[in-house]
């Protein structure tokens, strides 16, 4: 993440009952009845309850939560296509709360876009001229729009299908459609409501990989709204559980994998995949390495039986990755009194770098009795990735023997 | 027993309240006045029109429209069916009738589509509007429509107007109605989209709600132009001309023949006019 984090919205004890006596129900939500209590005492629905949270420039934010758990609410709270009960969103410091309708069209306009679960498309408009919508109603001349129309579906993907209309296309094609429409805005905030739940899984993964690489290009901050937590782990910068109207954990997918705050969290989490989640990084342990530029036969022996390993790393002065050596090699050289540990390194080391998701090493590791050196782009050695760790890991154990 | 109960009630003089109400009315003479030259310089407007028009042509430009809204999936036996049937409407001398009906028609069915869709708008906008609107509405439709006639002839006189009146009381239901549903059933999302992207009230309107409930106001369209149609039997009795008066002589005079053939014209009448404005409900694609 990055280090200077601005906050881009900031939402203050955002708070919408739906139905009639709300200040009843309010009373009762401060009281600490629930959801279901407050339905039963006065009809009216908590939507969402007190919610509070920054969001930052240029992050992903995953609001996750099942159904019913008021996400969707609180996503169109931010740009107020539901009216708030109580409560603030700041803007880039901008009160939402306090404009009028012209300010607030403005915003809406300029400041953030929205795309759709289910796509939001206008049937009875072409590909292109539903990708024009935004522009067009803020009186953009046609050239103008039809290029940044187009600019924008070839952002995401979608040539050639200019004059289509939407029901002529697949459902991942439609939402890159809708994608596109509320890039040709060019807002600085993306609301995506449940943007890829009504696609197949084999285009949703598709269109994550998409939005991550747009967004390492584009810097939008983005507001993502699922129901999927293996998807809010893949695409999130951070993330804010929702649970029953009130925001439940906000942070980062590892604090939420390694630290859930309550047993919801953590009933939700088991269900993870989480070989897609966890990478190299997070479950490599500290190797036994040797460094070439200090250590001869001897010592090297001396340190494998002090650690009781039959393989060391050898790496140089730089902790650059040279190779393996094994015990036995060791041995022999120290029998013919060699001073020289250069000759018995195999240099073929399977190695991976840190970011890699453990899911996609899983075979390698299983079929290789050499554990995966991690190193990173300067070759130097991170880590190892030993057979027992991955097990672990997956099993929800933290992997806790390196800093 | 009814009359144990209600005899001590004295029966209300609603009929006269009705009669004093209509007299009241009578007397903004001028306010009536311009409406009657203003809906029969409509009607005039376009028997001229037709009055103008050659009939080999007039039957040329009815082909030429079906061919155009057609234009995706041809109906030939549409056209055949234009063809004969409106060769036999001429053959039966029945022409100038049928272009005075199809005046009656047009006339009562533009003014019901400008003061219906506005209408409908504001009943799928507002809840109050709604709630007043629908009893009213089902009033208009359930009425009897030969009641509208005594009014109507008493506010405009007879002729064509008094006519056209009472058919856009009577026709114009369906398309305030429909206006609604269709705006009403736009998808939640779709509006959603229009909100988000910061379209104003009437950019959500005219670009969205309304294309999108395009077909359903057509059909409206389509119902209103049909009840207007059959209302010009009736329109007849107070001196509306064209095919109805046809009819209404005919029912006088007991003569079955010219009753059915004036009919026959009628039904021609009606089932063009029908698919025409079905062939524009359905969408239309560009490519």
């Amino acid at each position: 993440m990055s280090t200077n984090k601005s906050t881009k919205v900031e939402v203050k004890n955002l708070t919408k009952i739906f139905g009639k006596r709300i200040n009843k129900a309010k009373e009762l939500s401060r009281q600490g009845k629930d959801k279901s209590e407050i339905l039963k005492e006065t009809g009216a629905t908590l939507g969402v309850d007190r919610a509070d949270f920054k969001i930052y420039d240029g992050e992903i934010f995953v609001i996750m939560g099942l159904s019913g758990s008021g996400k969707s609410t609180l996503v169109r709270m931010i740009n107020r296509l539901i009216e708030p009960t109580e409560g603030e969103i700041l803007i880039d410091g901008e009160n939402l709360m306090k404009m009028d309708k012209k300010k607030l069209r403005e915003v809406r306009r300029k400041k953030m876009s929205m795309v759709f679960q289910n796509f939001g498309l206008l049937p009875n408009r072409t590909i292109l001229e539903n990708a024009e919508y935004g522009l067009e109603i803020q009186g953009v001349d046609k050239d103008t729009r039809e290029k940044k129309a187009k600019d924008a579906l070839e952002t995401v993907g979608i040539t050639g299908y200019n004059d289509e209309y939407p029901d002529q296309l697949s459902g991942g094609m439609q939402q890159r459609v809708g994608l596109a429409r509320a890039l040709a805005n060019d807002p600085e905030i993306l609301l995506m409501d449940e943007a890829f739940s009504a696609l197949d899984p084999l285009n949703r993964t598709d269109m994550q990989d998409q939005l991550l690489d747009i967004q390492e290009r584009l810097h939008k901050t983005i507001i993502f709204i699922s129901h999927d937590l293996n998807e809010a782990l893949k695409i999130g910068d951070r993330i804010m559980i929702m649970k029953d109207a009130k925001v439940i954990q906000t942070g980062t997918p590892e604090d939420i994998l390694t630290h859930p705050a309550n047993e919801y969290v953590e009933e939700f989490i088991e269900n993870v995949d989480r070989s897609k989640v966890l990478t190299a990084g997070n479950v490599m342990i500290r190797p036994m390495t040797i460094n070439i530029e200090k250590a001869g036969p001897r010592l090297t022996l001396k340190m494998m039986k002090a650690n009781e390993v039959s393989t060391a790393y050898i790496v140089n002065n730089e902790r650059k990755l040279l190779g393996v050596v094994d015990a036995n090699d060791v041995i022999k050289l120290v029998r013919e009194k060699k001073g020289d540990i250069t000759p018995i390194i195999q240099t073929k080391v399977p190695t991976t770098a840190e970011d890699t998701p453990i899911s996609d090493l899983m075979d390698d590791i299983s079929q290789t009795g050499i554990p995966f050196a991690v190193i990173n782009d300067k070759k130097q050695l991170r880590g190892i990735i030993v057979r027992g760790a991955v097990l672990g890991a997956l099993a929800g154990n933290e992997v806790s023997d390196f800093e | 027993m009814n009359s144990l109960i209600l005899g001590s009630i004295p029966e209300l003089p609603l009929a006269h309240w009705i009669d004093n109400f209509v007299n009241w009315l009578v007397q903004f003479t001028g306010f009536f006045n311009a409406i009657t030259n203003f809906i029969g310089s409509i009607n005039n407007a376009f028997q001229w029109v037709f009055d103008l028009i050659p009939i080999w042509l007039f039957i040329v430009l009815v082909l030429a429209l079906t061919y155009y809204v057609n234009r995706d999936k041809q109906n030939w036996g549409l056209l055949i069916f234009e063809f004969l049937g409106l060769l036999l409407i001429w053959n039966l001398n029945y022409w100038r009738d049928m272009t005075q009906t199809l005046t009656l028609v047009l006339t009562s069915s533009l003014i019901a589509l400008v003061i219906g869709i506005p209408l409908g708008i504001l009943m799928a906008k507002s809840h109050v509007a709604e709630v007043i609107l629908k009893p009213v509405l089902d009033f208009m439709q359930t009425m009897p429509a030969f009641v509208y006639l005594i009014p109507a002839v008493a506010l405009f006189g007879i002729g064509m107007v008094p006519g056209i009146v009472a058919s856009v009381i009577f026709a114009m239901p369906p398309t305030v109605r429909m206006t609604n549903m269709g705006i009403r059933e736009v998808p939640d999302e779709l509006i959603e989209a229009a909100d988000s992207f910061g379209s104003t009230e009437w950019q959500k309107l005219f670009k969205v709600e309304l294309p999108i409930a395009k077909s359903s106001l057509m059909a409206g369209v389509n119902q209103s132009m049909m009840l207007s149609l059959s209302m010009v039997v009736i329109a007849s009795m107070i001196g509306a001309m064209g095919l109805g008066t046809k009819v209404y002589f005919a029912v006088g005079r007991n003569d079955a023949g010219n009753g059915f053939s004036a009919g026959l014209a009628i039904v021609i009448l009606a089932i063009i006019l029908d698919r025409l404005t079905q062939s524009l409900t359905r969408t239309r694609r560009k490519n």
